[in-house]
C-alpha cells in the first residue's frame, strides 16, 4: 500500500473539486472565504448523507431510486408526529427514522428473498412512499416544529465568519464512520466482495444474502438521519422534499468514483461528489449565471466521471 | 512421497465412499459410485460427460446431498449439507471459476470470509482487520508453496491466468486440512502456465496434502497423478496407475470401448 | 397459490368496474366536467380540486380530475385529457403545465365539441382554448412591485429576485410585474424573458421549492450582502428566502414579497415574514370553470375571451398610495390549510 498512487477514478473526482475551486475563486472573490466553503457544506449536507446510504447499496451492485422520497417521508412523520401527535422530539425522530429503516428492510427483503432487480424494487417503493407523504401530510406543509429538531441546523462559530452547522459536523462524522467500517472490518470488505463477485463470495461461505439485506436497512437508517437534517435546515416538514434528491445523491455517488457495476468506490468520493455539486450550483449563483448551465455542468461531469473510470480500469489490465 | 501402489503397505485411506446413487429426476448421475482417496498421493478423477464424475465431485465437496450411499472422512462417517460444511471438515475446494474478487487484492482474496481480527478492544469491540497479519500470512504460504507473485497487496486481475490459478490453488492449500479437490485447473492456460500450476500442485501434495484432480487434459493427468479414478456411467470403473498403463488404453476404458478386465493386472491401481 | 388467486383477483376486478360503470351510467344524465391541474401534490391545485369538486357536487355536476405527474409533464396531461372526454367530459378545464405543447391536444378536443377552458395560466397561443379564467400574473407582480417601492422609499435598494425557472410564462409575467410596479424598465406582459436591472443585484432560480429557495438565497446573500429587498415567486419560496435571512442575521432590515395568497403565506404575512403577497384565487377559477361547463352542457354557450378571477394586495402594514388589503381579509379569503 505504501508508495502506491490511488488510481485516477479515486483521485478524479478530487482534483475536479480543486479545479472548480480554484476557477470559481478566481471569478468571484467571495467565493473562497470560510462563511462561503460552509454554507456549501450546509447546502450539501442533505444529500451528503443520502449518499451514504446509496454508496452502500451501489457498491453491491445495487441500485435505490427511493432515497429521496423514503426520506422526505420520515420528515412529514417525525414532523407531524411532533406537531400533531405531541411527541416528544427525541421520540418523534425515531419514529421518523424507523419508518425509513422499515422502508430499507422491505426493498432488501424484495431484492434479497424475491430476488427482484434493485431498480425495479426501488422504483416501485419510490412511487409508494411519495404517495403514501403526500396523503399523510395532505400535500402540506408542516410548520411549528419544535426547536429541538432543528438543532442541527443551528451552527457555531468557527472563527471570524465561517459558521458551521451541528449537521455538517455530524455528516462528516458519519462519513468517516462510514469509511472505517468499509475498510477496516470484515463486514465492510464482504460489502465491497458482494459487489465484485457475488458467486464467488457465496462459495466462500459468506451469507451474501445477509450483506445485502443488511445494506438496504442501513441505507434506511441513513436516509432517516438525512430527513432529520431536511427538517433542521428548512424548519419545516416538507412533502416535497427529495424529489431531485434522488437522483442527486446517485450523481453524487457516480461524481465520486463508485463504479455502478459494484466492488469498487470510496466513500469518501460522494462527499466529493456531493461537493462538486454544491460549488457548482453556488459558484454559478455568484457568477450570476442561470441555474439552468449549473444542470448542464452536473451533466457533463457524470459522463466524465464514469468514462474516466471506465478507461483507467482499462488502462490498469 | 507416492503413495505405493503396486505392492505392500498402502498408505491409509482418508476419504472414502461406497455406493453413492443421484438422481435428477429421471437421469440417474450416479449408480452405485464407489470412492478411495489414500494419503499422500494425487488422484485424478477422469471420465466422458456424463460419466457422474462431477456429480461424484459434488457430493465429496458438499455441494450435492446424495441420494444413497456412504461417504467417510478420516475413517468417520460424514454428513456435507453444504459447501461450508465441507469446509468445516478440513476440505477446500478449488472451483473451475476461481472463485476470486478480481478487484481484491491477493492477500484479501485469501482471507475472504475467514478474515483475522486484531487482537483485543480493536478487534473484538471495533472489529478491526489484522491487514497486517493477513499480508504476513499470504506471503509465508505462497512462498511455502514457491509461488512467484511479488506483491501481494496487488488485485487479482491484474495477474494472468495462471497466477490466479495459483492463487485459488494456493488459498485452498493454505486451509485445507485433509483434502484438495480441484475442478480442471489446467483448462484455459498456456502450456508454460499449466506447468507451473502442476508444479504447484506437487508442492500441495508433498505438503502432506491429497489431491483430488478433475482433468479432460490427459498429458497432464498422466504428469501428476499418482492413481486415475476413471468413471462411467455413474460407476467406477476402474482405478488405474498411469505409470504402468498407456493413455490410449485409459481413454478405452473411459469410452467403454474396452472392459476392464481386458487390461494387465498391473496396470490396475 | 399464484395460479388460483389470479381468476380470482380478476373477477373481483371485473365485478367493481362492471358496478363503477353502472353507477356511472346512471349519472349520465349529469354534465361531467374534466379537470386537469399540473401536478397532484402542489397546494395550490389541490385547492383547485377542492374548489371544483365542491361546486361540481353544488350544482349537479360530475367531476373527473387528473394531473401531470411533476410540473412540466405534457404528455401526462394529453393523456388524461383524452381519457377524460372518452368516459364523456364536454368540458375540460386545464391548467397547462406546457403552454404550447398541449395545443395540439386541446385542437383535437375542441375539434370534437368539447369545450376547453384554461385556468391559472394561458397556452400559447391564447386563442387555444375557449377560454382563460386565471389570475393576471403580471398585475399580482406590478402590486408587489408598488408596495415594495414605498416600504423601501428613503434607503438606495438591493433587490435579489428568487424565480422560478427559466422560460416559464408565469415566472416572467410575476418578475416583469414587480419590475414595472417598481418603476423600473421592464418587459410587457407577453413576454417570457426575465427583465434584468441595475438595482437588481441577484437573480436566482427557486423552481417553487422552500428548500431551494433558502439555498439560492444563501448564495445570493454570499454575492451581495447588502440587499434589502426580496422578490419571491410565490410564499413556500419567502419561506425559504426568510430562513436564509434569518440565519445570516438579516431577516429585520430585508423585506420580502411574494405572490399566492395560500393561507400559510397569510399566515407569514401576519407574523412578519412577508411584507406583502398578491392574493390569487384557485377556488374561484375551478367553480368558474364547473360552472361555465355546466351552462355549455345545458344550453351549448361556450365562454370566450379572458377573465380576470382577480388578484388583491393583502398586506399587514399598509403604505401611502398603494390599495392593500388587511391580514384578517386575506386569511377570510385564503387557500389551504386554515
Amino acid at each position: 500500500m505504501k508508495g502506491r498512487l490511488p488510481p485516477l477514478a479515486t483521485l478524479g473526482p478530487f482534483i475536479a473539486l480543486l479545479l472548480a475551486c480554484g476557477f470559481f475563486a478566481t471569478q468571484n472573490e467571495r467565493f473562497l472565504t470560510g462563511g462561503n466553503l460552509s454554507l456549501v457544506l450546509q447546502q450539501v449536507m442533505v444529500v451528503g448523507v443520502i449518499a451514504i446510504g446509496q454508496t452502500l447499496i451501489i457498491l453491491t451492485a445495487g441500485i435505490d431510486l427511493s432515497c429521496g422520497m423514503v426520506m422526505a417521508l420520515g420528515g412529514i412523520v417525525m414532523t407531524k408526529f411532533a406537531t400533531e401527535l405531541g411527541l416528544p422530539p427525541l421520540l418523534a425522530v425515531l419514529c421518523g427514522i424507523g419508518v425509513t429503516t422499515l422502508f430499507g428492510l422491505v426493498n432488501g427483503l424484495l431484492v434479497t428473498r424475491i430476488k427482484l432487480p434493485p431498480f425495479i424494487v426501488t422504483l416501485g417503493t419510490l412511487n409508494i412512499a411519495f404517495a403514501i407523504t403526500q396523503l399523510y401530510s395532505n400535500s402540506q406543509t408542516v410548520t411549528d416544529v419544535p426547536e429541538a429538531m432543528t438543532m442541527l441546523g443551528n451552527t457555531f462559530a468557527l472563527g471570524g465568519t465561517t459558521n458551521v452547522a451541528y449537521g455538517v459536523v455530524l455528516m462528516l462524522a458519519l462519513y468517516g464512520l462510514a469509511w472505517f467500517a468499509l475498510r477496516e472490518t470484515a463486514s465492510g470488505r464482504h460489502v465491497y466482495a458482494v459487489g465484485n463477485s457475488p458467486e464467488a463470495t457465496r462459495l466462500t461461505g459468506i451469507p451474501t444474502q445477509r450483506v445485502l439485506l443488511g445494506v438496504y436497512v442501513l441505507a434506511g437508517v441513513f436516509y432517516g438521519i438525512a430527513s432529520l437534517l431536511s427538517v433542521a435546515r428548512t424548519g419545516v416538514g416538507d412533502p416535497n422534499a427529495g424529489q431531485t434528491e434522488n437522483l442527486d445523491a446517485i450523481t453524487a455517488v457516480v461524481l465520486g468514483g463508485t463504479s455502478l457495476f459494484g466492488g469498487r468506490g470510496v466513500i469518501l468520493g460522494s462527499l466529493v461528489g456531493a461537493l462538486i455539486v454544491g460549488v457548482f450550483r453556488n459558484g454559478l449563483t455568484l457568477m450570476g449565471v442561470s441555474s439552468i448551465y449549473q444542470v448542464l455542468v452536473t451533466g457533463v461531469l457524470v459522463i466524465l466521471a464514469v468514462a474516466t473510470d471506465q478507461l483507467s480500469r482499462k488502462g490498469a489490465r | 512421497m507416492a503413495a505405493d501402489t503396486a505392492t505392500g503397505t498402502q498408505a491409509p485411506l482418508v476419504m472414502e465412499a461406497r455406493g453413492l446413487v443421484k438422481r435428477y429426476g429421471q437421469v440417474v448421475a450416479l449408480d452405485g459410485a464407489d470412492f478411495e482417496l489414500r494419503a499422500g498421493e494425487i488422484l485424478a478423477v477422469i471420465g466422458d460427460n456424463g460419466a457422474g464424475k462431477s456429480s461424484l465431485i459434488k457430493a465429496l465437496s458438499g455441494a450435492t446431498i446424495p441420494d444413497e450411499g456412504e461417504i467417510k472422512l478420516d475413517g468417520k462417517t460424514i454428513h456435507f449439507k453444504s459447501p461450508i460444511d465441507a469446509r468445516r471438515a478440513g476440505i477446500e475446494t478449488v472451483y473451475q471459476d476461481l472463485a476470486v474478487a478480481p478487484a481484491m487484492s491477493i492477500a484479501e482474496n485469501l482471507f475472504l470470509g475467514r478474515e483475522l481480527r486484531r487482537p483485543g478492544f480493536l478487534g473484538s469491540v471495533l472489529r478491526m482487520l489484522d491487514k497486517k497479519k493477513m499480508l504476513e500470512e499470504s506471503i509465508t504460504r505462497m512462498n511455502e508453496l514457491k509461488v512467484g507473485i511479488r506483491s501481494m497487496t496487488q488485485a487479482v486481475e491484474t495477474l494472468s491466468g495462471g497466477q490466479r490459478q495459483c492463487v485459488a490453488v494456493g488459498r485452498a492449500a493454505a486451509f485445507a486440512q485433509h483434502v484438495v479437490i480441484m475442478d480442471e485447473p489446467t483448462a484455459a492456460l498456456g502450456v508454460k502456465e499449466g506447468n507451473m500450476v502442476l508444479e504447484l500442485i506437487r508442492r500441495v501434495r508433498d505438503k502432506g496434502l491429497p489431491v483430488i484432480l478433475i482433468s479432460h487434459n490427459m498429458p497432464h493427468v498422466f504428469e501428476i497423478a499418482d492413481r486415475i479414478h476413471i468413471a462411467r456411467l455413474g460407476k467406477r470403473a476402474a482405478v488405474v496407475n498411469p505409470k504402468k498403463i498407456s493413455m490410449s488404453d485409459t481413454v478405452a476404458v473411459m469410452t467403454g470401448a474396452k472392459r476392464v478386465d481386458e487390461l494387465p493386472a498391473d496396470c490396475l491401481a | 397459490m399464484r395460479l388460483k388467486t389470479l381468476p380470482i383477483l380478476s373477477s373481483i376486478a371485473a365485478a367493481a368496474l362492471f358496478a363503477a360503470g353502472t353507477a356511472s351510467v346512471h349519472a349520465a344524465d349529469q354534465p361531467i366536467i374534466g379537470l386537469i391541474t399540473k401536478t397532484e401534490t402542489n397546494p395550490f391545485f389541490v385547492k383547485m380540486k377542492e374548489g371544483a369538486n365542491e361546486a361540481a357536487k353544488a350544482k349537479g355536476a360530475k367531476l373527473l380530475s387528473g394531473a401531470g405527474k411533476a410540473d412540466g409533464d405534457n404528455a401526462g396531461q394529453v393523456t388524461a385529457m383524452e381519457n377524460m372526454i372518452a368516459a364523456g367530459a364536454k368540458t375540460i378545464l386545464i391548467t397547462p403545465s406546457d403552454s404550447k405543447a398541449i395545443v395540439p391536444a386541446i385542437k383535437k378536443a375542441r375539434d370534437k365539441g368539447v369545450l376547453v377552458i384554461a385556468l391559472d395560466s394561458p397556452t400559447d397561443p391564447t386563442e387555444g382554448t375557449d377560454a382563460l379564467f386565471a389570475t393576471d400574473n403580471y398585475q399580482a407582480g406590478v402590486l408587489i412591485g408598488q408596495y415594495a417601492k414605498v416600504a423601501t422609499a428613503g434607503k438606495p435598494v438591493k433587490i435579489v429576485t428568487l424565480d422560478l425557472f427559466p422560460g416559464h410564462p408565469v415566472g416572467a409575467q410575476r418578475h416583469n410585474g414587480f419590475l414595472k410596479g417598481f418603476g423600473l424598465a421592464a418587459p410587457d406582459a407577453k413576454s417570457n424573458e426575465l427583465g434584468k436591472a441595475a438595482e437588481v443585484v441577484c437573480m436566482a432560480d427557486s423552481y417553487g421549492d422552500q428548500a431551494k429557495a433558502q439555498t439560492a438565497m444563501e448564495n445570493c446573500l454570499q454575492k451581495s450582502p447588502e440587499v434589502t429587498l426580496v422578490y419571491t415567486i410565490n410564499e413556500p419560496a419567502a419561506a425559504g428566502a426568510y430562513k436564509a435571512l434569518k440565519s445570516a442575521g438579516k431577516e429585520k432590515g430585508v423585506t420580502i414579497v411574494s405572490v399566492d395568497g395560500g393561507c400559510q403565506g397569510i399566515k407569514d404575512v401576519g407574523a412578519g415574514i412577508i411584507a406583502a403577497t398578491s392574493q390569487q384565487y384557485p377556488l374561484k377559477m375551478a367553480a368558474m370553470g364547473v360552472e361555465a361547463g355546466i351552462e355549455y352542457a345545458k344550453t351549448g354557450k361556450k365562454p370566450s375571451g379572458y377573465t380576470d378571477t382577480g388578484v388583491t394586495l393583502i398586506a399587514a402594514k399598509p403604505v401611502a398610495g398603494v390599495d392593500s388589503k388587511d391580514v384578517k381579509t386575506g386569511t377570510d379569503l385564503c387557500w389551504g390549510k386554515k
